[in-house]
């Protein structure tokens, strides 16, 4: 559900104001090696970035993390952006969301709260969080609706919670969300490493679809339901994005501008930090956000097709994890041989091996390694 | 969408002015759509307590023409992308 869209004039900035969370998801999407407190934005290199991206023409602005709540700055940054007229939606956790700083926050003009649940089941949701969080959401979703804050719940599907996709969906209506967005698992980053135990099968696929467009029904008027697909399910890539330095600008909390989340992957890649550069600038001359624009970079069968200005070719950071090569079409199109990448995975994944969490200030320790 | 209807605006939603566009907007969650000062003056009356029927009929006022079957249409169109909600169809 989108507007029309301004050619090469972005819409929507995400600040990643932080990568500092409490919580420790498997299939968190943020890079394998996460930035420092010490090296974050400061208050006003990020208020100067919110106005560079309006005058630009962006309109939404996604508050994020990491978990943006621990940026004892946070409200002064949505006073900036409702004064600049841009919509502000804090992605948050929930965790460290106290009833001052919800009342701050809606004072200061925040537009929309969306708060992440991990599952409806209890022991589920906190096995794939990492650590014991459930009460603190759900306290936090009650803040949200008594202050009368627009609400959204988000919630990232998979295997493990795929099946408990009703019970989900009720959860999110008792909680009084205006909107639920579930969306299953990209597998970039932290996911791809936890693939296996993560995509579900078809059959649960098919089965959660009909249980989304009974619930879509159900709510209709009262709770927004968005059901995003999983895309190796699919039989044409997603266009990732909008489509490549279309409509959408990624700030990390060091300062990098990037065109997606996944771009810090593709090792071809430089990247111009919002430090050293204005937005306008990067978003119109820098390498990066000009690396895949247009169609002169594709490979067939993405240069002759039909639907090249409907998905761009997919997503470039998948086609470069899977394929090594982020040029190539992405491998979930089935008009491309690539295509036998992603079939073996769904072949394969009947095994159900232990999550790899990911954690801030300690290496990676693979389960069952000392 | 009925003359009896009684639309809201989605709570999430919020009319603004683009100053970089230089037109009015209407921005809720993850989108964001132009519209026109015509249909910024329907929006701004649908509270979920006046009738399709009384918007009409203030805007008819304010143009001096009938306006009614374009003021439903509008309505129509803004509920199908759940923009707008008929507060007289749904339970509360």
């Amino acid at each position: 559900m989108t507007g029309p869209r301004i050619l090469n004039q972005p819409t929507t900035l995400l600040a990643e104001i932080t990568y500092r969370c409490p919580l420790h998801c498997p299939y968190c999407s943020n890079p394998l090696e996460m930035t420092r407190a010490e090296a974050e934005l400061s208050t006003s290199d990020w208020k100067r970035v919110f106005t560079q991206a309006r005058n630009l023409g962006v309109l939404q602005l996604g508050l994020s993390g990491g978990e943006p709540l621990v940026r004892k700055d946070l409200e002064e940054l949505v006073a900036h952006a409702r004064s600049e007229g841009m919509y502000s939606t804090l992605v948050t956790s929930g965790l460290g969301l106290t009833r001052n700083r919800a009342q701050s926050l809606k004072e200061a003009g925040i537009d929309h709260v969306q708060i992440s649940f991990q599952d409806s089941d209890t022991q589920s949701a906190e096995q794939i969080a990492g650590i014991r969080s459930v009460k603190q959401k759900r306290a936090a979703a009650e803040l949200v609706r008594e202050l009368d804050l627009a609400f959204s719940v988000n919630v990232v599907l998979h295997r493990q919670n795929l099946d408990h996709l009703n019970d989900i969906i009720e959860m999110a209506a008792s909680m009084g969300a205006d909107r639920l967005e579930l969306a299953n698992t990209q597998y970039y980053g932290w996911a791809l490493k936890n693939r296996a135990a993560l995509l579900p099968t078809r059959e649960q696929v098919d089965a959660s679809k009909a249980v989304a467009e009974v619930a879509i029904k159900k709510y209709r008027g009262k709770m927004q339901i968005l059901y995003v697909l999983p895309d190796y399910y699919e039989t044409y890539p997603k266009a990732c994005y909008g489509g490549w330095g279309n409509v959408y600008i990624l700030v990390t909390p060091d300062g990098r501008a990037l065109p997606c989340h996944g771009a810090t992957q593709i090792p071809s890649l430089s990247f111009v930090n919002v430090r050293e550069q204005p937005l306008d600038w990067i978003w119109q001359h820098s390498p990066i956000f000009n690396a895949f624009r247009g169609d002169s970079w594709m490979k067939e069968p993405c240069r002759t097709c039909s639907r090249k200005n409907l998905d761009f070719s997919g997503c470039r950071c998948q086609a470069f994890a899977l394929t090594g090569d982020a040029t190539n079409p992405d491998p979930v199109c089935t008009l491309t041989p690539l295509r036998s990448i992603i079939d073996e995975a769904l072949e394969l994944n009947g095994s159900r091996p232990e999550y790899v969490y990911r954690h801030i200030e300690k290496e990676v320790v693979e389960p069952g390694v000392p | 969408m009925t003359p009896d209807s009684r639309p809201q605006l989605w709570r999430l939603a919020r009319i603004d002015f683009d100053r970089v566009r230089r037109r009015p907007v209407l921005l809720y969650p993850e989108g964001a759509m132009f519209i026109n000062d015509t249909g910024k003056a329907i929006l701004e009356l649908c509270n979920g307590e006046r009738t399709a029927g009384e918007i009409a009929r203030n805007l008819g006022e304010r143009y001096q023409s009938e306006v009614l079957s374009d003021v439903i249409e509008y309505l129509e169109g803004m509920e199908q992308r759940n923009l707008v909600v008929d507060r007289a169809a749904v339970a509360p």
